[in-house]
C-alpha cells in the first residue's frame, strides 16, 4: 500500500529543521546515482566534492572567501522572500555592485587612504540599491511583476558590464583585453590570514548574520515583514504599508547583493573582470531557502553551498568531472528541500486505517 | 527590399521560439499555476533536441525527444506542487536552476558540434509566389506547427469542454472540485502540455534559430515567454502577437549593426530585456484589468480537503 | 432480498472522522419522496459533513446508504448526480469568469450544445420564477441571482433529490419568501428536498420532518408540525440557553464616530464603492447594520477604520477630530478598535502563532516595544491572558492561528480588541460560523463594552442577532446606507425592504 500524506493538525516544528539535513542527504543519493550514471567512482566523486577542498586549513578559508557573497546576499534575500517579495535578480544587483565599487576602486587608483575601502564597499551598496530601487519604483509605481524585471536587469547588468569592461573601465595597458587593472592596495580588502585569501568580507558576512538575526526576530520592521509576507490584509489591517515593505526589502537586498559585488572585486578577484561572479545571486536564492529564510541557517546552507563551488572545482581538476555538476547538485537540493518541506505540514501514513 | 525580406524573416525565427513556450505557458497559467520554470523546460529541450539530432539525424526525432524532455522535467514540477503541496514561485526557480544545471552537464560533450540546421519546408507552389512565398511558405516545419498550435491552443481554450473545464480549474479551484472535477489531474496535464512547449521551444533554438550548442543559450527567453503571457492578458491571439513584437525587437539588433547604426552592440543586446520591462510596466499599471483576466486562483495552493 | 422501499433514500450507521474530530457518528436520516426533510443541527454539528457523504464529496468511514432500497455506494459526485442527487452548496461552487450558461455546463454530466442549454435554462427560470439571463458573466451577478443559477443547474438534472445546503444565508427575507415558494412547487412536483438549516423559523415554515445532529450524533427525528420553535432549539442545543439580558440601558452620551457624506472608490474592481455614508455613533450605544453579503460591508469597515482612506478627510470625525486622513495606527491611538468579518488573513496572520497574532494591533497601544525591540515577555503575558478571560480553547499560545478553531479564532480577535478597551468598535460579523455558546459570550461581551461608555458598530448578516444586541438598526445595500431607526420601531419586515435597498418612507413606515 502506498503511502498517503495526512495533513497534521499543527506544524511540524522539528520537521522545519529536520528537513534541510533530509533534503541534503536525498541530494547526496542522487548525486551517487548521477555519479554512477556519469561512470565515476561515486566514492571519490563525493571525496572530492565533500572533503578534499576542506581537508586543509586553506581549503577552509577558501571556503568562506566561497561563502561571504552567499550569506550576505543569503541573509538579505531571506527578508524579502519572507514578506512575499521575490527579488530574484539579486545577480544584477551584485553586478552592478561590482562596477561602482570597481570604479571607485580606479578612480582612487593612485591615491591611498583609509577611506577608499569604505568608499568602495558604500558605493557597491549603492549602485546594487539603485539596481534594486528600479525594481522596487516598478512594482510599487506600476504593479509591475518583480520576478521578472529583476530578472530582466540581470540580463541588462551583465550587458553593462562588459559594455564598461571593453570602455571606460579597461586597463589602458592592458593590450585591449576586457579587464580592468588590478587595484592598488589602498582598494584592496584587507587579508585577516596570511597565506590565505581570507579578507574582511568574512566578517561582513558574519555581522551580516547577526544584523539580520535582530531585525527578524525583535524589530517592529521584522514583524511587519513576516506579516506582510504570511498575510498582506492583515499588514494593512495594523496599518503596516505593503509598498514600504517592498521598498525596504528590496534596498536591504539589493544593498547587500551590492556590497557583495564590490568585496568580490575588491577581495578576492582584485579587479574589474567581464564575469565577476559565478552565479552568487542566483544561488543565494537556493542558499536562502535552505536555510529557512533564517539568518542563523542561512550562515550554514551559505557554507554548504560555497562547498559544492569549490567540490565543482577539486573534481574537475582532480576527475576531470565537468563544473556543471554543481549547478545539478544546487538544483537537486532546493528541489529535494522543497519536497521534504511537505512534512512539515504533513505526515506520511503507511496504512489506510483511520485515526 | 532584401533586408526587409530578410528582416522579416528573422523576425519568425526569433519569433518562434518564443511563441511557443508563452502558449505552452498560457495553458498551464490557465488551468491555475505559475511555472517559473519555462527557462530550465526551454533549456532542457534546446539539448535534448540536440543531442538527439546529433545521435539519430533525424529532426523529427529530436523535436519529439526535446518536447518529451520539457514534458519530463515539468512533471517534477507538476508533482511537488501539486502532490507535494511545494509552493509554485520556489518550485519554479528550481526548476529553472536545476534545468540551466543539468543541460549544461548533458551538453559538455556537445560543445563545438556543428549541425546543419533542420530543412526549410517549401510549400509547393505557394512558395514561388514572389515576395510573400519565400517569406510565408518556404519555413522550417517548426514554423508551421507553432502558427497550428495557436489555432490548436485558441480552438481549444475557447470552444472545447476540455479547454471549458481548463478554465473553470483556474478560476476557482475549489468550486471545480466540489463539481468533482480532478483538480489535480487537469492541472498536471496542463504542466505537461507547458513543458513539451518550451521543450519544443528551445529545441528550435538549438536546432533552427543558432543550430549549435551554447551553455545557457536560452538566454532569459523563458522568462520573456512568461512576460508576454502578461502582455497577452492570458488571450491566445496576443500571445500571438507579442510574439512577433518580441521578434522584431530582437531582430534589431542583428540589422541596426548591418545598417551601420553606431550603437554599441550591448546596448542593442538589453533591447529585448529592456522592452519587456516597459511592456510589463504598461500592462500591469492597470489593476483591475489585470485582475479581471488573470486566472483567479493563479498561484494558489489548492488543498483537496478544504 | 429488497422490497420496494416507501423511502427515498436511507442512511444507516453514517460515521466520518477526520484527524482530532468525530465530525459524524452512527447517524441515520431517512427521506420520503415529496418529502421536504429538515437537517437542523448548530455549526459544527456534522451536517455538512453528511450531505457531502450522501453527495459522495467524503467518503464515509463506516455506514449505509440505500437509494430507492438498493445499498449504493457513492463514488463521487458524478455518480451521485446520476442517481438523482442534486446540491446547492452554502458556499457557491461559481465560476466568476464564466457565463451562466457555461457554469451550468460546467455542472452537467451529459454534454449539451450551449444554444440549446441557453433555451433550456430560460424555460426553467421562467416556470420557477427565478428570472436569470444565461450569457452574464457570472461577476457581474448579485448572491441571490448566483443561487438561482446553482438551483436552476440542479433542476436541469430532474433530480429524485435536492439538497440545500442554509440556503437562506445569503438572502433577503423578502427573497427567502420566493424562494420557499419555488421550494414548495417542487415538493408538490414530486421532487425530495434535504433542507440544512439552524434556523428554526424557516423549518416551521417549509419542513415535513426533521433530523437533528448534535456534536456529530443524531439527537432527534421528529415530524416539525408536532413539535414548537422551542423544543426543536432544546434538541439541537442540547441545554437550554440561558437568555440573553439585555444589559440595562445605559445612558448614551456624546458622538464618539461620525461618518460625514463618506465616499470610497472601492480598490478591488470586483469590490463595492461606498456612497454619501453617513452615520453617528454615540457612547453607550450598539448601532447594527444589517445587509445582504458582499454590498458594502467589509468597505464600511476598512473605510472606518483607516486601511483604505480617500482625500477628504472632513468625511469621518473620530472623537470631535477629522479624521479620514489618518492611519488605522493612529485611530488606534484615538480609541478605535475594529474585528473585520474575514479572520485568517484579515484579522490575523494564519502561519504566526497567537503571541505575534497578540502584538499585531496592540503593540502601540499597549506598549510591547522597548527602546526599539519587541518586548516578548509582556506580549506573551498579554496573550495569555487574552486565551484565558476569553476562554480560547488552544493547547498553548505558540500555536499558529489557523490550526484554531473558527469559533476559537474569533474569541481571540475580539479578545485582543476588547481588552485594550477602546471606546470606538467596530465589529464585522462577530459570530459568524461560532458555536452558539461562544457567540453568547461574544454577544455579551460587545453590550458589556457598550456599557462600559464604548461607541459599538456592528455590521452583520445575522438579523436575530442584530436585533438582540442593537438599540438602533440600518441596512448597507449596494455601498448605500439606510437611515437608521430605533430597535422599538424595528419589525423582519422592514429590514427586509432596507436591506434591498427601499427606503422607508414617513407616512409608510407602517404599511412595511
Amino acid at each position: 500500500m502506498l503511502p498517503r500524506l495526512i495533513k497534521r493538525q499543527t506544524p511540524s516544528a522539528s520537521m522545519v529543521y529536520l528537513s534541510p539535513v533530509l533534503a541534503l542527504l536525498l541530494t547526496l543519493a542522487a548525486s551517487i546515482v548521477l555519479f554512477l550514471m556519469m561512470g565515476v567512482s561515486p566514492a571519490s566523486a563525493l571525496h572530492a566534492f565533500f572533503v578534499e577542498p576542506i581537508s586543509s586549513g586553506y581549503g577552509l578559508s577558501e571556503l568562506m572567501v566561497k561563502a561571504t557573497p552567499l550569506i550576505i546576499i543569503g541573509v538579505a534575500l531571506s527578508l524579502g522572500f519572507r514578506a512575499g517579495v521575490w527579488n530574484i535578480g539579486a545577480e544584477g544587483q551584485l553586478i552592478l555592485g561590482g562596477i561602482f565599487g570597481g570604479a571607485t576602486a580606479l578612480f582612487f587608483y593612485e591615491k591611498t587612504g583609509f577611506y577608499i575601502i569604505p568608499l568602495i564597499l558604500i558605493m557597491g551598496i549603492v549602485g546594487g540599491m539603485l539596481w534594486a530601487g528600479i525594481v522596487a519604483f516598478l512594482k510599487t509605481r506600476f504593479n509591475a511583476n518583480e520576478i521578472l524585471t529583476s530578472l530582466m536587469l540581470s540580463y541588462v547588468a551583465a550587458l553593462l558590464l562588459n559594455l564598461l569592461i571593453h570602455g571606460p573601465l579597461k586597463d589602458p595597458d592592458g593590450f585591449n583585453f576586457p579587464e580592468s587593472r588590478l587595484f592598488s592596495d589602498s582598494a584592496l580588502l584587507p587579508i585577516l590570514y596570511d597565506g590565505t585569501r581570507l579578507h574582511l568580507g568574512a566578517v561582513i558576512a558574519l555581522i551580516a548574520v547577526g544584523l539580520g538575526w535582530i531585525l527578524l526576530s525583535r524589530t517592529l520592521l521584522g514583524y511587519q515583514i513576516k506579516v506582510i509576507g504570511d498575510a498582506p490584509a492583515a499588514g494593512e489591517h495594523a496599518g503596516f504599508s505593503p509598498s514600504k515593505i517592498i521598498w525596504i526589502t528590496l534596498l536591504i537586498s539589493g544593498g547587500a547583493a551590492g556590497l557583495a559585488g564590490a568585496i568580490e572585486v575588491s577581495g578576492p578577484i582584485g579587479q574589474v573582470l567581464p564575469n565577476i561572479s559565478p552565479g552568487y545571486g542566483f544561488a543565494a536564492i537556493i542558499v536562502a531557502y535552505v536555510g529557512r529564510l533564517h539568518p542563523f541557517g542561512v550562515l550554514l546552507s551559505g557554507l554548504l553551498l560555497a562547498l559544492s563551488y569549490l567540490g565543482g572545482e577539486t573534481a574537475q581538476i582532480k576527475l576531470n568531472l565537468p563544473v556543471a555538476v554543481t549547478g545539478v547538485f544546487q538544483g537537486l537540493l532546493l528541489f529535494f528541500l522543497l519536497a521534504s518541506d511537505v512534512l512539515i505540514h504533513y505526515r506520511l501514513q503507511l496504512s489506510k486505517e483511520v485515526v | 527590399m532584401d533586408i526587409l525580406i530578410a528582416a522579416i524573416l528573422t523576425i519568425i525565427t526569433a519569433a518562434t521560439p518564443l511563441l511557443f513556450a508563452a502558449l505552452g505557458e498560457l495553458v498551464t497559467e490557465k488551468s491555475g499555476v505559475l511555472n517559473l520554470g519555462v527557462e530550465g523546460m526551454m533549456i532542457m529541450g534546446a539539448i535534448i533536441g540536440f543531442v538527439t539530432v546529433h545521435h539519430t539525424g533525424s529532426a523529427s526525432v529530436a523535436i519529439i525527444a526535446s518536447m518529451i524532455a520539457g514534458a519530463f522535467i515539468a512533471s517534477i514540477f507538476g508533482i511537488l506542487v501539486l502532490k507535494f503541496h511545494a509552493r509554485q514561485v520556489p518550485t519554479g526557480l528550481a526548476l529553472t536552476i536545476f534545468g540551466l544545471g543539468l543541460s549544461a552537464l548533458i551538453g559538455q560533450s556537445m560543445i563545438g558540434v556543428a549541425y546543419t540546421g533542420i530543412p526549410k519546408l517549401a510549400i509547393p507552389g505557394l512558395a514561388s509566389i514572389p515576395v510573400i512565398g519565400n517569406i510565408l511558405f518556404n519555413q522550417d516545419g517548426l514554423v508551421y506547427l507553432s502558427i497550428l498550435m495557436v489555432i490548436v491552443v485558441y480552438w481549444f481554450m475557447n470552444k472545447s469542454r476540455a479547454g471549458l473545464i481548463l478554465r473553470a480549474v483556474g478560476d476557482s479551484h475549489d468550486a471545480a472540485h466540489a463539481m468533482g472535477y480532478s483538480v489535480v489531474k487537469i492541472r498536471f496535464m496542463a504542466i505537461l502540455f507547458g513543458g513539451a512547449m518550451a521543450g519544443v521551444g528551445g529545441a528550435y533554438l538549438s536546432l533552427a534559430y543558432s543550430p549549435l550548442w551554447v551553455e545557457g543559450m536560452t538566454a532569459g527567453r523563458g522568462w520573456i515567454a512568461l512576460a508576454l503571457v502578461v502582455f497577452a492578458s492570458w488571450k491566445v491571439g496576443r500571445v500571438l502577437l507579442g510574439a512577433y513584437l518580441f521578434g522584431g525587437i530582437t531582430i534589431l539588433q542583428l540589422h541596426a549593426q548591418a545598417l551601420g547604426i553606431g550603437i554599441p552592440s550591448q546596448v542593442m543586446s538589453m533591447l529585448p530585456y529592456l522592452a519587456t520591462i516597459l511592456v510589463l510596466v504598461f500592462i500591469s499599471r492597470d489593476k483591475t484589468k489585470i485582475k479581471l483576466n488573470s486566472p483567479a486562483s493563479l498561484g494558489k495552493p489548492f488543498h483537496e480537503s478544504r | 432480498m429488497t422490497q420496494a422501499s416507501e423511502y427515498l433514500i436511507e442512511l444507516t450507521g453514517m460515521r466520518k472522522a477526520f484527524p482530532g474530530v468525530l465530525a459524524t457518528d452512527n447517524v441515520d436520516l431517512k427521506i420520503r419522496p415529496g418529502e421536504v426533510h429538515a437537517l437542523l443541527g448548530e455549526n459544527g454539528a456534522g451536517k455538512s459533513t453528511l450531505v457531502k457523504m450522501i453527495y459522495g464529496i467524503l467518503k464515509p468511514d463506516a455506514g449505509e446508504i440505500r437509494f430507492n432500497g438498493k445499498v449504493v455506494n457513492i463514488k463521487n459526485p458524478a455518480h451521485a448526480r446520476e442517481l438523482g442527487v442534486a446540491m446547492v452548496f452554502q458556499h457557491f461552487s461559481l465560476f466568476d469568469s464564466l457565463t451562466v450558461v457555461e457554469n451550468i455546463s460546467l455542472g452537467m454530466d451529459q454534454k449539451s450544445d450551449m444554444k440549446a442549454l441557453a433555451e433550456k435554462i430560460s424555460d426553467v427560470s421562467e416556470r420557477y420564477g427565478l428570472p436569470l439571463d444565461p450569457h452574464r458573466h457570472v461577476y457581474t451577478l448579485s448572491v441571490g441571482e448566483r443561487q438561482r443559477i446553482e438551483i436552476i443547474r440542479c433542476l436541469l438534472q430532474e433530480p429524485k433529490l435536492l439538497i440545500m445546503d442554509e440556503p437562506t444565508s445569503v438572502l433577503t427575507p423578502q427573497e427567502v419568501d420566493k424562494l420557499f415558494i419555488t421550494l414548495k412547487r417542487l415538493g408538490e412536483e414530486g421532487l425530495s428536498i434535504l433542507y440544512i438549516s439552524h434556523k428554526l423559523d424557516e423549518i416551521k415554515a417549509l419542513c415535513d420532518d426533521a433530523t437533528i445532529l448534535r456534536l456529530g450524533k443524531k439527537v432527534g427525528g421528529v415530524s416539525v408540525a408536532e413539535e414548537s420553535t422551542g423544543s426543536l432549539a432544546a434538541m439541537m442545543m442540547g441545554e437550554e440557553l440561558k437568555e440573553f439580558k439585555q444589559a440595562a440601558k445605559t445612558t448614551v452620551g456624546d458622538v464618539r464616530l461620525e461618518a460625514k457624506n463618506l465616499n470610497m472608490i472601492a480598490s478591488d474592481p470586483l469590490g463595492i464603492s461606498l456612497r454619501n455614508i453617513n452615520l453617528a455613533i454615540r457612547a453607550g450605544e450598539v448601532v447594527g447594520i444589517a445587509g445582504v453579503a458582499g454590498n458594502g460591508q467589509d468597505e464600511l469597515l476598512t473605510a472606518l477604520n483607516g486601511e483604505h482612506r480617500n482625500n477628504d478627510p472632513e468625511s469621518i470625525y473620530i472623537e470631535g477630530k477629522a479624521s479620514a486622513n489618518l492611519n488605522p495606527n493612529q485611530r488606534r491611538e484615538l480609541g478605535m478598535a475594529s474585528v473585520p468579518e474575514k479572520r485568517l488573513g484579515h484579522g490575523a496572520m494564519p502561519d504566526m502563532n497567537l503571541i505575534d497574532n497578540a502584538f499585531l494591533t496592540a503593540y502601540d497601544r499597549l506598549g510591547f516595544i522597548k527602546s526599539g525591540l519587541i518586548d516578548y515577555a509582556k506580549t506573551r503575558a498579554f496573550a495569555k491572558e487574552v486565551i484565558s478571560d476569553f476562554n480560547v480553547k488552544t493547547p498553548r499560545a505558540n500555536v499558529p492561528a489557523a490550526s484554531l478553531s473558527g469559533g476559537n479564532l474569533q474569541k481571540f480577535i475580539i479578545g485582543r480588541e476588547f481588552k485594550q478597551k477602546p471606546t470606538i468598535l467596530v465589529v464585522s460579523q462577530p459570530t459568524w460560523g461560532v458555536d452558539a455558546g461562544a457567540a453568547q459570550t461574544i454577544r455579551e461581551a460587545i453590550r458589556e463594552m457598550a456599557s462600559q461608555g464604548a461607541a459599538v458598530l456592528v455590521i452583520s448578516q445575522d438579523l436575530d442577532e442584530l436585533m438582540e444586541i442593537s438599540d438602533r438598526m440600518g441596512a448597507i445595500c449596494g455601498g448605500v446606507l439606510s437611515k437608521f431607526y430605533p430597535i422599538e420601531e424595528i419589525t423582519i419586515e422592514k429590514m427586509g425592504l432596507l436591506m434591498a435597498g427601499v427606503e422607508l418612507e414617513e407616512g409608510v413606515k407602517h404599511v412595511a
